[in-house]
């Protein structure tokens, strides 16, 4: 497919469509607006495209939750207040092993905060979020072109674990226009027939259920869900590395807030030809690529964590660490974009009085 | 000899877990019967709720997809867009109906979805213990309500179904009760009706139940049958609210 110039949000659904997503249940928040208002035009178009919208965040997920027991790839999207409303629904999904994506086009809070951006979600999508024992795969994209390409990987991890899936977005990357290649058609979806409800014919019958009246069959149930996602732990950890090899000091981002980054890092390069900063930019929070941050750390103690929130990442970073290192932060939390000579400048000063430091 | 009275092929072969008299156990055989003679049971998908009849599937022997409280007729929705084919329902008790799920319900409704909400009132939260319910009814007491329902501080009890025959998507509408043999079948050709609607795809179809629960309104069986006429039915009188035509 050719290039096309897209909005972040239009990138996400039209990927989904070419994912073989025929299902969209959504609910109006700003700014993640346009992904319904895209797909109330496209499903139509699509053979057995189904858009609806639904009379509020908690209906959509479980209309979600619905249409993923049926068998269908399904999506959600919607910002920080209303993936709040939507946890209930997550946490049943997770228990009772439903596959769905759901896209977080985050904005600003606590409570209403702020329509524009942030990255203040990142507890809540890493954390399991609703209640009980449980673990959401979190796909963090940093283009337009990552918006579409890991919505579109977000079906199969969703359908290869059974699993709900987050695309964290936010605010700045659902608005913006990159060129972008759309990912081709997906033909064959997995078969699911041996999960499903669709009727019990030729087979007994099924329930698709989290709740277990005895006791150990919880335990049980939480000990398999437990090794599934040692196994996500285990295979689907993904991250970007930039100059770790003679980096004196590693800057640690995702999203918007490494795209910040990267220019910040690009300016300092300019100016001075010898400053050594790498990136790891991790692509999945959850599970979080704890293991390159601490092999990094044996060759560099410096962290630089910075998010645009007032530091919530960060504790993976100290978890992944284990107390070796020094971690460092910088975080601009109120919906404001720093600009990379901002944070350029923060990152000078703090590289530079490590060096001195270690002059002496 | 002829056999004049069986189990119903639908029903799994074990004895439920419902209290003496309650009505939920007339209310699945009454399901179990009629998927049987409507040969459904290969095309049935049921959402139970979180409640007594959370474990309805331990008693009838079709699909189902646990919802969260209230959700029934959104995990309904979701399953019949995907399935248009299926015979989707919905169970839920008035808590769950009415008061935490009544935007589910009244928006599932006013769209129409091919759905059928087997809508069980007994005026109580139950499981839990007996608490106060959207239907309990004026004076009665709860274990939330001890000087018993106060109007003027926790409202009327809400008539479901007179609401929601207004709107114009709903195909059928119609209160029973499962107190006695002559209602019992009166619910059994409501609820036909209602999967007729739903099999017809002409909307939404509900039909709401007065059922016994003797344990928590702390009277016999007997004499909560009589209750459910004398005292219930006077409060949320029974009959159809609103039927158009079946295609
Ligand atoms: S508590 Fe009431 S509704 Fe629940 S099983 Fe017993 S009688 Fe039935």
């Amino acid at each position: 497919m050719n290039k096309q110039l897209m909005y972040g949000t239009h990138a996400v659904a039209e990927a989904a469509i070419q994912a073989g997503c025929r299902y969209f249940f959504g609910y109006p928040i700003t700014p993640q607006n346009e992904l319904p208002e895209y797909m109330s035009m496209r499903m139509p178009q699509v053979e057995g495209g189904v858009f609806l919208q639904a009379e509020s965040e908690v209906a959509a997920i479980n209309m979600v939750l619905g249409a993923a027991a049926a068998g269908a790839r399904v999506m959600t999207s919607s910002s920080s207040p209303g993936i709040s409303l939507k946890q209930e629904g997550i946490s049943y999904m997770a228990g009772q092993e439903l596959p769905a994506v759901i896209v977080n086009i985050v904005r600003g809070g606590p409570g209403l905060g702020h329509i524009s951006f942030s990255q203040g979600d990142y507890f809540q999508s890493t954390r399991g979020g609703g209640h009980g024992d449980y673990r959401t795969i979190v796909l963090a994209p940093d283009s337009v072109q990552e918006m579409a390409d890991m919505t579109y990987e977000a079906f199969d991890l969703a359908d290869k674990y059974r699993n709900p899936v987050i695309v964290l977005g936010d605010g700045i990357l659902g608005q913006i226009m990159e060129p972008v290649v759309m990912p081709k058609p997906r033909k064959k979806l997995p078969d699911k027939s041996d999960y499903i409800v669709n009727g019990r014919i030729g087979r007994p019958s099924r329930v698709i259920k989290s709740f277990f009246v005895a006791n150990k069959d919880l335990e049980d149930h939480n000990w398999k869900l437990f090794r599934k996602f040692q196994m996500i732990e285990k295979n689907e950890v993904r991250f970007e590395t930039e100059n770790l090899e003679d980096a004196k000091m590693v800057v640690i981002a995702y999203g918007t807030g490494a795209r910040i980054a990267k220019g910040a890092i690009k300016r300092l390069k300019k100016e001075d030809e010898n400053i050594r900063i790498g990136l790891i930019r991790p692509t999945t929070l959850w599970p979080f690529p704890s293991k390159i941050i601490k092999d990094t750390s044996r060759s560099i103690s410096d962290f630089f964590v910075f998010e645009l929130s007032t530091g919530q990442m960060i504790d993976d970073v100290k978890l992944a660490l284990e107390g070796s290192g020094h971690v460092h932060f910088y975080g601009r939390p109120g919906s404001v974009v720093p600009a990379p000579s901002e944070l350029a400048r923060v990152m000078a000063r703090q590289y530079y009085q490590l060096q001195k430091a270690k002059r002496k | 000899m002829k056999k004049v009275y069986s189990r119903p092929k639908s029903l799994h072969n074990v004895a439920n877990h419902y209290c003496p008299g309650c009505g939920h156990s007339i209310i699945h055989r009454i399901i179990a019967e009629l998927l049987d003679e409507m040969d459904l049971q290969g095309k049935a998908i049921c959402v139970p709720p979180p409640g007594c009849a959370v474990l309805a599937y331990n008693c009838l022997d079709i699909d189902m997809v646990e919802a969260p409280h209230g959700r029934g007729a959104a995990v309904a929705t979701g399953i019949k867009r995907v399935q248009p084919d299926s015979l989707v329902f919905s169970y839920q008790g008035d808590g769950d109906l009415a008061a935490i799920g009544l935007a589910e319900t009244m928006h599932a409704a006013n769209r129409g979805e091919n759905i059928t909400a087997i809508f069980v009132n007994n005026a109580v939260y139950a499981m839990t213990g007996g608490q106060m319910a959207p239907t309990t009814l004026a004076g009665m007491k709860t274990s939330t309500s001890p000087y018993g329902r106060n109007p003027q501080n926790e409202g009327h009890p809400i008539k479901v179904c007179e609401i929601l025959s207004m709107l114009d998507r709903v195909a059928y509408a119609e209160r029973v009760a499962v107190n006695s043999p002559a209602n019992i079948k009166k619910a059994k050709k409501a609820t036909k009706k209602a999967f007729e609607h739903q099999l017809n795809k002409t909307g939404f179809s509900i039909v709401e139940y007065l059922s016994p629960c003797p344990t928590n309104w702390r009277m016999g069986t007997i004499e909560s049958c009589k209750w459910v006429d004398d005292v219930m039915a006077k409060n949320f009188p029974l009959g159809v609210f609103k039927e158009v035509k079946c295609k």
